[in-house]
């Protein structure tokens, strides 16, 4: 009766779907037996490195604006049909990508496939509802310029790269979500949104064949042949010394902080012994050494780890923590004093080995959901890691020794060249 | 919802269900406890929350870092939550790995140490989660209403508890909580996933049937009397937004009327999930919806409902536009709550509600981490039954119903109405 197939649940060649259409369209496919829903994730190679200065935030914009109507359906009649049956949908723009998510009932699928191919291909843009949607992008904007976390955040991202893109928030600020136009969104979406770069996956009770004959039905006709690619990524300077800055947002209680710098990008070679180091840096247990210091030891924060993003360029890996603003100095300081052992000294032999059963063992568990199958699969394709690579990936987890760590760590983590970036409730003290 | 369940008590109290799913090689496993912050008093407020973040600080046999460690080791997730009714901890393993968490918990259900020294570096950890809570506008607005809403009920205070008592609580303090609400007798263990019953079913015994019984802990007992009046709160804070919260006493879970609320909300607010894992949908068609955001008098609307012992608050927040005022809301609210008082919705406002419920429950179905969830939820304030024939009660609720129940709570005298007053950011964004 016990589940024996362990490796039945990992997602591989012989039990994942892909296939191009002849637009360019990518479909990945996964049955999952034992679920009544269906779930559609995806993504275009579309995204805020298309956009000018002044207009940034467009490309989140066009994101945003493809449910607010289209030439088949208009709001109301839009939602009123995903919701009726429980369905859901939601697009995001990034910096190199914009995602979808749906899911739906068994039963309802092919209505939520509909929709998202009316969303994707011939969004209406009325302007009533755009005017609508950008008071709420700019009330959000004002709720950003209070949120402690997200303003040390992108103070971190303007302080470690510096004339790159990666220095921008792709949601845009005040000013340049003021400056787009209803006719700069139409624009947009005309130039950029195609079947080229489009990945789709769907998992859940679907057979695969019907899922690929549902996708074809709709997204086949689709082409757009003059779709740009995106531009290429400038080369990323790093940091010649450390660089700080603190942010005052009165009447706050607490701060929040950012130290780290760039990682590597998910397609270096040395992205996994670097994602293995940064678990024991700031993940494993009760985040890592880094909370085993600053939050068990030091009682100093309720959390504070560290994370590697290691998307399509070479994304933060950073140190994050929430602290009393007295207590910034102290943190900033045991976290400093904790990348300096990280890329010093190589990791205990059973720090190394608790993280390579961690990383293998909780494969299953995130693929449990339609979702995190979809996730996974998209992975695949994202970063053309090949239809084998979750089978491969306990091997490759095992292969990390104990040097590829430090030497990713020191490639990477110079403690002598790390952007710190705090805000919080404004203070007479010195900045940290 | 199959009701395919194993239900039983131990000689000790300690009641257990089972749940078999053979779909993923894991194990979700979950320890109730019947205590919250419903249970404690002026001067210890937070205690049932800290003592939750005390369980991860070590017994002998499991000292303090090791649990954290062998969980994540064996590819395992974990966590604990404390609520105003219950606090709870999880272990979500690989299915071979389960062992661990059996014998992690029923280890500290008895044996935590309550260290002096952890107690103090975790106050000031505890101390600094609620400074990160405080950041947020709805937190504080939420923390105020709360206390506008409970004169007497303890649902009066906030789970992480008062900044006073945060100060002052000492170890003795919140280890005789522990030795209090910490038993056999007022626990439930919940597992669902690749298993056989019979076999979880013996380990359990050898392991948890061995913690000594206890009587059940009495808990605290005071009914809020009916709020005549409304009650109105205005905050003021940081930042450029205002926020509108309107809540009104609700029915508890267990209330016959409960159902038909959860309908009301739905037409109102949009369903929302009681799934833990799983998330809910979209609510752009619900009444408040077009009413305040179409309008254009407001950029969001939510609506929440939650399943309690005693009853609480069903709760409307919207964020204000940022050319609107508080007023402007609270004047369309008051005129789409007097329509659901008028008119009773039609029966295809009813059927789409149900449709909805059984797209939240497939969602949720997808996790055997949440399954094991609502086995136990639904524990601490009914039973498994609940949880089984709740699609069916839901499908049995009648528009006089919803009209009914709108009637008795939907009132301004019910009401408590909550205002956060931005006073503008002063920062300067050079």
């Amino acid at each position: 009766m016990a589940f024996n197939h362990t490796t039945a649940s990992i997602p591989g060649p012989d039990d994942i779907t892909r296939l191009e259409l002849d637009n360019g369209l990518v479909i990945l496919a996964r049955r999952n037996p034992n679920s009544p829903s269906v779930t559609m994730r995806g993504f275009l190679h579309v995204g805020g490195l298309f956009d000018q200065d002044e207009k940034l935030g467009l490309s989140d914009f066009v994101a945003a604006s493809l449910m607010r109507g289209t030439h088949q359906r208009d709001f109301q009649r839009l939602h009123d049909d995903l919701e009726s049956v429980g369905a859901g949908m939601g697009f995001s723009g990034a910096t190199h990508t914009t995602g979808f998510s749906a899911r739906s009932l068994a039963e309802d699928a092919e209505l939520l496939l509909a929709i998202l191919a009316e969303c994707l291909r011939s969004p209406s843009f009325p302007p009533d509802q755009i005017e609508r949607l950008r008071a709420q992008i700019l009330t959000g904007l004002s709720l950003r310029a209070q949120n402690t976390g997200e303003m040390a955040a992108l103070t971190f991202d303007q302080l470690v790269y510096p004339n790159h893109p990666y220095s921008r928030p792709e949601e845009g600020h005040p000013e340049t979500i003021q400056a787009i136009k209803n006719s700069d969104l139409k624009a947009f979406h005309q130039r950029h949104y195609g079947p080229r770069s489009m990945v789709i996956a769907v998992v859940g009770s679907l057979e695969p064949p019907r899922a690929v004959d549902m996708v074809r039905r709709v997204f086949e006709d689709w082409e757009n042949p003059e779709q740009p690619s995106l531009p290429d990524l400038p080369n990323w300077e790093p940091l010649a010394e450390t660089v700080s800055q603190r942010l005052d947002i009165p009447g706050k209680s607490q701060s929040d902080l950012v130290v780290g710098t760039a990682g590597p990008a998910r397609r270096e070679p040395d992205f996994i012994p670097a994602s293995v180091g940064n678990n024991i840096l700031g993940q494993f247990g009760l985040m890592g050494r880094i909370g085993e210091v600053v939050r068990e030891q030091a009682g100093l924060a309720y959390y504070a780890y560290s994370s590697i993003s290691g998307g399509l360029g070479p994304g933060p890996w950073s140190v994050r923590a929430g602290v009393n603003p007295d207590n910034e100095e102290k943190a900033v300081e045991l976290i400093h004093r904790e990348l300096e052992r990280f890329s010093d000294e190589l990791v205990h032999p059973d720090e190394l080995s608790d993280t390579q059963s961690n990383f293998i063992g909780r494969l299953p568990l995130s693929l449990e959901s339609n979702a995190g199958v979809a996730g996974a699969l998209l992975n695949l394709e994202r970063y053309q890691l090949g239809l084998d690579y979750y089978r491969r990936y306990p091997g490759m987890i095992k292969a990390v020794t104990r040097e590829d760590v430090l030497q990713a760590a020191r490639q990477y983590l110079r403690p002598d060249r790390m952007a710190v970036a705090v805000a919080g409730p404004a203070r007479t003290q010195a900045v940290p | 919802m199959s009701s395919d369940i194993t239900k039983l008590q131990l000689d000790n109290g300690l009641t257990v269900l089972l749940k078999e799913i053979h779909t993923a090689p894991l194990i979700s496993h979950w320890l109730w406890y019947r205590v919250g912050s419903r249970d404690e008093v002026p001067g210890l407020t937070g205690t049932s929350h800290w003592v939750e973040h005390m369980q991860f600080k070590g017994t002998p046999q499991f000292p303090a870092g090791d649990l954290d460690k062998a969980i994540s080791r064996d590819g395992g997730i974990w966590n604990a939550m404390t609520y105003i009714d219950w606090t709870t901890y999880f272990e979500t393993m690989p299915a071979p790995k389960i062992d661990l968490a059996l014998r992690l918990e029923a280890d500290r259900m008895h044996n935590s140490v309550f260290d002096p020294q952890e107690v103090a570096s975790e106050r000031t950890v505890i101390i600094s989660e609620r400074q990160g809570n405080e950041n947020s506008p709805l937190f504080r607005l939420d923390e105020e209403i709360q206390a506008a809403a409970f004169r007497v009920h303890p649902y009066h205070h906030e789970v992480i508890g008062d900044m006073a008592d945060l100060e002052t609580i000492q170890r003795d303090d919140l280890y005789s909580h522990y030795r209090r609400f910490y038993n056999p007798a007022n626990a439930v263990l919940t597992l669902a996933g690749d298993f056989d019953s019979a076999d979880m079913l013996a380990r359990i015994r050898d392991l948890f049937g061995a913690v000594p019984a206890a009587d059940t802990p009495a808990r605290l007992s005071r009914p809020e009397p009916p709020q005549k009046g409304q009650r109105r709160i205005v905050l003021e804070g940081p930042g450029e937004t205002t926020f509108v919260k309107a809540c009104y006493h609700a029915p508890r879970a267990v209330d016959a009327d409960f159902l038909p609320f959860s309908v009301l909300e739905s037409l109102l607010t949009g369903p929302s999930s009681l799934n833990l894992f799983g998330g809910g949908i979209s609510n752009k068609t619900s009444r408040l919806y077009r009413a305040l955001v179409e309008a254009e008098l407001a950029v969001s609307v939510g609506g929440s409902l939650q399943a309690t012992i005693d009853p609480f608050l069903f709760s409307v927040t919207a964020t204000v536009h940022p050319e609107r005022d508080a007023e402007d809301i609270i004047s369309v609210l008051d005129a789409e709550i007097e329509r659901a008082l008028q008119e009773p919705p039609t029966n295809g406002e009813l059927a789409r509600a149900v449709k909805q419920a059984r797209a939240l429950f497939a969602y949720g179905s997808e996790s055997i981490t949440n399954q094991a969830f609502w086995l136990g939820f639904v524990e601490m304030f009914a039973d498994y039954e609940w949880f089984l024939n709740y699609l069916d009660r839901l499908a049995a609720v009648t528009p006089e119903d919803v009209q009914r129940v709108a009637q008795t709570y939907l009132v301004p005298q019910n009401r408590v109405l909550g205002i956060y007053l931005p006073t503008g950011s002063q920062e300067d964004h050079s």
